[in-house]
């Protein structure tokens, strides 16, 4: 990692939010420094409130950072076109985000459609992409995603993600709104495509066990900070109260089920 | 009789294609302008609160003017801006009818609009407008694909709301000159048509629900992406324009307008007129209920060809004179002054239609009341009641202090029920009409006016400017002059009230005048 440089990097990033009508301003984002490198995946984990959402927002300037430089391939997203920037990133919201008045089909295509693709090949992508999560074109292309299963949605919003060939994903709480069985399937799938496609994904999660499953290195977060990096195995030697009792659920929880389960777990 | 075998019904019927046409292009015409201003402006006010509250404040304010004051209020507005472009940029506009009806009803149509789309704006999911920046939308396009859809219902609730207010605010415009369902309601209620009223009510409601109806249409049609269903909203729209166009396009031969005051004898004689421009071969029609200071702008302007006016009603309200001349004298002073405006004083009809105040003969008779001067020492413990008009009239203050008249009190009614108001003794004294049949009907008196504070009131017919060399419309008219006394002019408006129309009661009074023999 430290031969390549960073695709993502955050230096120094501070972000603050008026309190409104009297109550005290909240520093959300309080000098973060962080770099994601090509085809990483890095999961952020972190409580309510401890800023991880802000910091997805300011990558691709949904929100402009207070001081600091957010740079995308080297260059300060400041300066660069913001609506090409965000084309160029896919991105999965919490609950989807989907636009509740346009069919699967156009949900995904959006972003092509913005690009001025070709209709023919738009149309193309969306079958590719909907075959790709699983998802009959057939039987959805023209459904509104009101009529689609929680599960179905997020899909659709990966996919609409993926539409227009992005090298970055960012994704905010994309499963945590799914059944177990969906999320970790669909959290499977992902994986995959973030590996088979070469992306580069940026997840927020405040699910440290998804964060484990999911992501090649895992930034914790706190009070707009990041208290701990790196891979599963470099956060559990690390000194921190917070981070050790995120690491203690996942951990009590597996031999909790080793306990209940004995028998899937010897297969 | 059976209600619906009354003959009124058909004759009613027959308006039908120019009233409801002209009713639905004044309503469609100010429904799409108040949309033209109120969703830019809407849209401009969205992200801008202080913008917004002064638009909604200023659309609620209009609101609360009532429709009549409102479309009142744009006739003498748009009248001083004509003089101004006339005078500055050398081109007039006529401030008559159409134009001020549909910038009135425009702004009437702003509230509904306005506050839908702000609030339709506002209630989008900001989740949703957050995922539309973030696939790259650029704000216009964000506008375009994700909020002004999502928006759409409650949009269109707001443009439905306009358009039933509308429709039924248009029916208010007729005073002002523009012909609407409102004709119906007025004539109705001047001359005691109550098939009329019934029928312009009716006919406003059923326009109203179908408009309300297709646009209903449209808008589930686009939430549903039905296509079926906006084509046949829009087909709807189409039908209707193409509804409001066709009288005008059946007018478009050139026709003479014959106007009528909001009052009975204003439509027997105004349906006088036209009947005998028809049968000279001349094409008319008559443009009724127009308010007494609307019409005389309007002959000046030329939207109308001929009506009948008094010489007294004249001499005060146009001419601005307080004094008061004899007859002869003050019209041949009026004729000059007409003269000086191209406005053609073709001459008498023949009776007077004063102001004069009547009372019950029985009543006038106990008191040793004869005249003004005798009524002048009981006032003080009268009631007097008079038209919408009356008591702000110069005639009105120059009678009071002729006499020095104080009455305990004044009331206003609508004319045609004051004569039997006083009759059964609600009030004590009104401020009648000359010419009203009910004077006999009722058993009153007119008292006497021994100082003659109020000038004489002979019919006449003027001509506008625009006419001033048309001898086809002279001949038609001048058979008319000096025939018609004040007998058979009560008798006249006595049938109107009653159960016949204007147009039989002046076919009536032909008989009855034309029996005399031509004048020439």
């Amino acid at each position: 990692m430290s031969v390549t440089s960073p695709l993502i990097s955050f230096e120094h990033v501070r972000k603050h939010f008026d309190g409104g009508r009297g109550a005290a301003s909240v520093l959300a984002v309080n000098d973060v420094s962080l770099a994601i490198a090509p085809g990483e995946f890095l999961a952020i984990v972190g409580a309510s409130g401890s800023g991880k959402t802000t910091l997805l927002r300011l990558a691709n300037r949904l929100i402009a950072p207070d001081s600091g430089r957010i740079a995308i391939d080297g260059a300060d997203i400041a300066n660069v076109d913001l609506i090409a920037l965000r084309r160029s990133i896919g991105t999965v919201f919490q609950s989807g985000g989907l636009f509740p008045h346009m069919s699967v089909a156009d949900n995904i295509g959006i972003t092509p459609k913005l690009l001025g693709w070709p209709a023919a090949q738009i149309a193309a992508r969306v079958d590719e992409l909907m075959t790709l999560m699983l998802l009959d074109p057939a039987i959805h292309r023209d459904r509104l995603p009101g009529q689609l299963s929680g599960g179905q949605r997020q899909r659709v919003s990966v996919a609409r993600a993926l539409a227009a060939r992005p090298h970055i994903v960012l994704m905010d709480e994309p499963f945590g709104a799914l059944d177990p069985l969906t999320r970790d399937a669909l959290g499977e799938d992902y994986r995959d495509l973030h590996r088979e496609l070469g992306l580069t994904t940026l997840m927020i999660t405040h699910d440290m066990a998804e964060a484990m499953l999911l992501a090649d290195r895992i930034a914790v977060m706190r009070d707009g900070r990041i208290i701990a990096q790196g891979t599963a195995t470099e956060l559990a030697s690390v000194d921190d109260t917070d981070v050790d009792a995120l690491l203690q659920t996942p951990r009590r929880q597996t031999e909790r089920l080793r306990e209940l389960l004995p028998r899937n777990v010897a297969s | 009789m059976n209600l619906w075998s009354d003959p009124r019904w058909g004759d009613a019927l027959t308006h039908l294609p120019d009233y409801l046409g002209q009713h639905v292009h004044v309503s469609l015409a100010a429904l799409a302008l108040g949309l033209l201003v109120s969703l830019p402006l809407a849209l401009a006010a969205r992200r801008r609160p202080a913008l917004r509250g002064a638009l909604l404040g200023f659309a609620s304010v209009v609101q609360t003017v009532p429709g009549l004051a409102l479309l009142a209020l744009f006739y003498p507005l748009l009248l001083a801006l004509a003089a101004l472009t006339a005078r500055w940029l050398g081109f007039g506009f006529s401030a008559f009818g159409f134009l001020p009806a549909m910038l009135a009803l425009a702004l009437y149509s702003m509230l509904p609009v306005l506050r839908n789309t702000i609030t339709g704006l506002q209630g989008i999911d900001p989740a949703i407008l957050e995922a539309a920046q973030a696939v790259g939308m650029t704000p216009r396009q964000s506008l375009r694909m994700v909020e002004l859809p999502l928006a759409l219902p409650v949009i269109m609730a707001g443009i439905r709301t306009a358009a039933v207010w509308v429709i039924g605010t248009a029916t208010l415009s007729t005073p002002i000159g523009q012909t609407s369902l409102g004709n119906y309601i007025f004539a109705g209620l001047q001359t005691q048509n109550w098939v009329f009223v019934l029928f312009g009510c009716a006919a406003s409601a059923v326009l109203a629900l179908i408009v309300d109806q297709i646009l209903a249409l449209i808008e589930t049609g686009a939430q549903r992406r039905s296509r079926f269903r906006v084509v046949m909203g829009v087909i709807g729209v189409v039908l209707l324009i193409a509804a409001a166009l066709m009288p005008s396009l059946s007018r478009a031969r050139q026709s003479y307008v014959v106007g009528a005051k909001t009052f009975t004898e204003q439509y027997i004689l105004a349906a006088l007129l036209t009947q005998r421009l028809q049968a000279a071969g001349l094409p008319a029609t008559t443009r009724g209920g127009l308010g007494s200071s609307v019409i005389f702008n309007a002959l000046e302007s030329g939207d109308i060809d001929a009506y009948v006016d008094y010489s007294g009603t004249l001499w005060a309200n146009q001419m601005h004179r307080t004094d008061i001349k004899a007859r002869d004298e003050l019209l041949a002073d009026l004729k000059a002054a007409l003269g000086r405006q191209h406005i053609t004083l073709l001459g008498k009809l023949g009776f007077e239609n004063a102001y004069a105040l009547v009372m019950p003969k029985a009543r006038a008779e106990a008191l040793g009341i004869h005249s003004i001067a005798d009524l002048a020492a009981h006032a003080g413990k009268m009631s007097v009641a008079g038209d919408y008009e009356i008591f702000s009239r110069p005639e009105w203050a120059s009678l009071r202090k002729a006499y020095s008249l104080t009455f305990r009190q004044q009331r206003q009614m609508q004319p045609d029920f004051m004569y039997a108001a006083v009759a059964a003794g609600e009030v004590d004294v009104i401020a009648g009409y000359t010419s009203d049949g009910l004077i006999a009907k009722y058993d009153l008196v007119v008292l006497g006016d021994p100082k003659h504070a109020i000038p004489p009131y002979d019919a006449m017919v003027l001509l506008a400017p625009k006419r001033e060399n048309d001898s086809a419309l002279r001949d038609a008219l001048i058979p008319l002059l000096g025939k018609i006394d004040i007998a058979t002019m009560r008798e006249a408006n006595l049938r109107a009230s009653g159960s016949q129309s204007a147009a039989d009661v002046a076919k009536w009074l032909w008989e009855k005048i034309g029996a005399k023999g031509p004048a020439h």
